[in-house]
């Protein structure tokens, strides 16, 4: 995705427009005009839909725009950034937002890299090994999160009875109660769905790279380990770029998961920004303090998207 | 050695006929296959939870789990789901919004993606900046102001004002699949037709889409899949349960004060992942093609 730019299907100017005659500009001209009517629709959606409510967002944030406590509309300056600081709401929420995707995207590219790795090793019945784990991957959000706490619930759950059955301790937790197992309930049910997502799309990255270097390492005597620190790992480079990207940015927004799961709780103990966010509009009401934590939020987004470019601009230039 | 594992190796070595394997090889490859029965057990084993769950009395439920198998099946669990919850309704809508965000989305991306692989416009480079921007923007930060906005110009609660916002999740991966395939198809194809005087839209129309096809399909399948995916959006903007997408639906299912009944949650569970878990069994090739395609550009 970071690469976007540079690989733009070859397009040249079109047919006509080689050479520098009045008839080929014209041409070139209406070809140009056509293009810019037909991308339009799509770039005036997408700055409705996003850059619209960011710069109403931005509005809000520095007005009065609490529903229970009118008038609205009101200058408020930075207050309601300073109450994002001073809350003791917004701070913890960025601190459990920020982690969990740490942990969340460590593990899952962890686990991804070694799926990817066995999947792409020829055997028999490969194809519907790889449908099974590529399912949890396309139901919504929503069935992962059902059906984790379903599996989490004391009485009809799996996981209690599975420890009752072994005679192992913890049998009789209840995972959501409390806030350690609640964010390694939340964890599973996010790896569960996520997982598959970061294998499919290394494992097109592996496919890619050519055997006969492989072949080349063996001869000159490299070992197993070698040839995946030396070959697979800079090759897999771009692969890796992609899906680390994409999941960092979608495990910042974690929001169904954590809404069916827990609701923040116990108390605010698993409560994340998007959450938070959510609550702000819906059960404050204060637009004016919603703004703010949207904004931070694409601010932080934005941070981490660049993040992640410059990494790998720096890789290009050293490379 | 188990005779399973056996079984396994034997196919491997026959392969390569001459190779005898080593204890340490023999080992290796138990492993591995242990490694892979132990993922595809966590992938599928959870789904199988969930269908028993929903074939359990309201008995059972209260009983706890006592057992892997399930004890009476009962369907009465899909019956309710259907006639005292009115799970059709939420079912329904989540269909029309997809179907609606899909053909806007296809309409929308292949036009796009056309002008941004075909044409002479300029700054492209921007154009792409700008999609690959909005693919992550945090979609909680469109709900404030759309909210306000569409309760001002009566878009709340309505099905035109869902499938608008939704057009976040689908277009920007969409434009980029699309634009990819068209650079695919040689540009010798919509200069003949050009030469023959049809028009550029109709040449787009006639001539580029149709071989475009395969294309234009992944796409729409998976512009369904990232919509029916949706949660926060429909929980946002649809306020009455009459117009509840079925993922929004399946949140206040089974839901009492003093028990939740998982029987009922789990048979909804069960319904919204069917279609997608055959379109998975049915496209999952051209999903994952897509899903790769559109992420590395």
């Amino acid at each position: 995705m970071a690469a976007s730019e540079h690989t733009i299907a070859p397009s040249g100017p079109p047919a006509g427009a080689r050479t520098g005659t009045g008839r080929a500009r014209t041409l070139l001209g209406r070809d140009r005009r056509f293009g810019y009517l037909i991308v339009a629709p799509l770039i005036i959606v997408l700055l409705v839909i996003t850059a619209y409510p960011l710069g109403y967002n931005i509005w809000n944030s520095f007005h009065h725009v609490d529903y229970l406590l009118p008038p609205l509309g009101a200058w408020a300056g930075v207050s309601n950034y300073k109450t994002l600081f001073t809350d003791n709401q917004f701070v913890p929420a960025l601190v459990h937002t920020l982690g969990f995707t740490v942990v969340s995207v460590t593990v899952e590219t962890v686990i991804g890299l070694g799926l990817a790795l066995a999947l792409n090793k020829k055997f028999r019945g490969r194809g519907i090994v790889r449908a099974a784990i590529f399912i949890p991957w396309a139901v919504p959000t929503v069935v992962s999160a059902e059906l984790w706490r379903t599996m989490f619930d004391p009485q009809q759950g799996f996981v209690n009875y599975l420890l009752t059955e072994l005679h192992l301790p913890l049998a009789t937790t209840t995972w959501l109660d409390s806030t350690w197992t609640a964010w390694g309930a939340i964890l599973i049910a996010d790896a569960w769905r996520n997982t598959p997502f970061i294998a499919i799309v290394l494992l097109a990255g592996l496919q890619v790279i050519p055997s006969d270097i492989y072949e080349a390492a063996r001869i000159d005597g490299a070992s197993a380990w070698q040839q995946f620190r030396r070959l697979t790992l800079p090759l897999l480079k771009p692969a890796l770029m992609v899906a680390l990207i994409f999941r960092t940015l979608q495990s910042f927004m974690i929001f169904d998961v954590v809404y069916i799961m827990t609701g923040g709780g116990p108390g605010t103990s698993t409560n994340v920004l998007a959450y938070l966010n959510y609550k702000a509009f819906f059960a404050l009401f204060d637009y004016g303090y919603g703004g703010a934590v949207s904004v931070a939020l694409v601010v932080v987004a934005l941070i981490i998207a660049s993040a992640y470019r410059w990494i790998f601009r720096t890789d290009e230039a050293t490379a | 050695m188990t005779t399973a594992s056996e079984a396994v190796l034997r196919q491997p070595r026959r392969r390569t006929a001459k190779k005898t394997l080593s204890p340490w090889q023999v080992a290796r490859r138990t492993g591995f296959f242990a490694l892979l029965a132990i993922f595809v057990i966590v992938s599928l084993f959870p789904f199988y939870w969930i269908v028993i769950t929903s074939l359990k009395t309201p008995q059972e439920i209260n009983a706890g789990t006592t057992s892997l198998l399930p004890g009476h099946v009962t369907f009465s669990n899909y019956i309710d789901d259907f006639t005292q919850n009115d799970f059709l309704r939420p079912l329904l809508n989540s269909v029309l919004v997809c179907g609606c965000t899909m053909i806007i989305t296809v309409v929308i991306a292949a036009l796009a993606g056309y002008a941004l692989s075909r044409t002479a416009i300029r700054a492209k480079g921007l154009f792409f900046a700008f999609i690959l921007v909005a693919n992550f923007f945090p979609v909680i930060a469109m709900v404030g102001p759309l909210f306000t906005v569409y309760r001002r110009i009566g878009l709340l609660d309505s099905y035109p004002g869902l499938i608008i916002a939704d057009l976040i999740y689908t277009l920007p991966l969409a434009t980029y699949l699309m634009s990819s395939y068209f650079s695919q198809i040689p540009r010798s194809l919509e200069e003949a037709a050009l030469v023959d005087g049809s028009t550029r839209l109709r040449t787009l129309r006639k001539i580029i889409i149709p071989v475009a096809m395969p294309g234009v399909f992944t796409t729409a399948i998976l512009a369904f899949m990232l919509t029916w995916n949706d949660f926060l959006l429909a929980l946002s903007f649809m306020t009455s349960p009459s117009r509840y997408t079925a993922t929004v639906a399946i949140v206040t299912l089974g839901q009492s004060p003093y028990q939740t009944f998982y029987n009922l949650i789990d048979a909804a569970v069960v319904i919204i992942s069917l279609p997608i878990a055959l379109l998975v069994l049915f496209a999952q090739r051209r999903i994952v093609s897509g899903l790769t395609a559109g992420s590395f550009r």
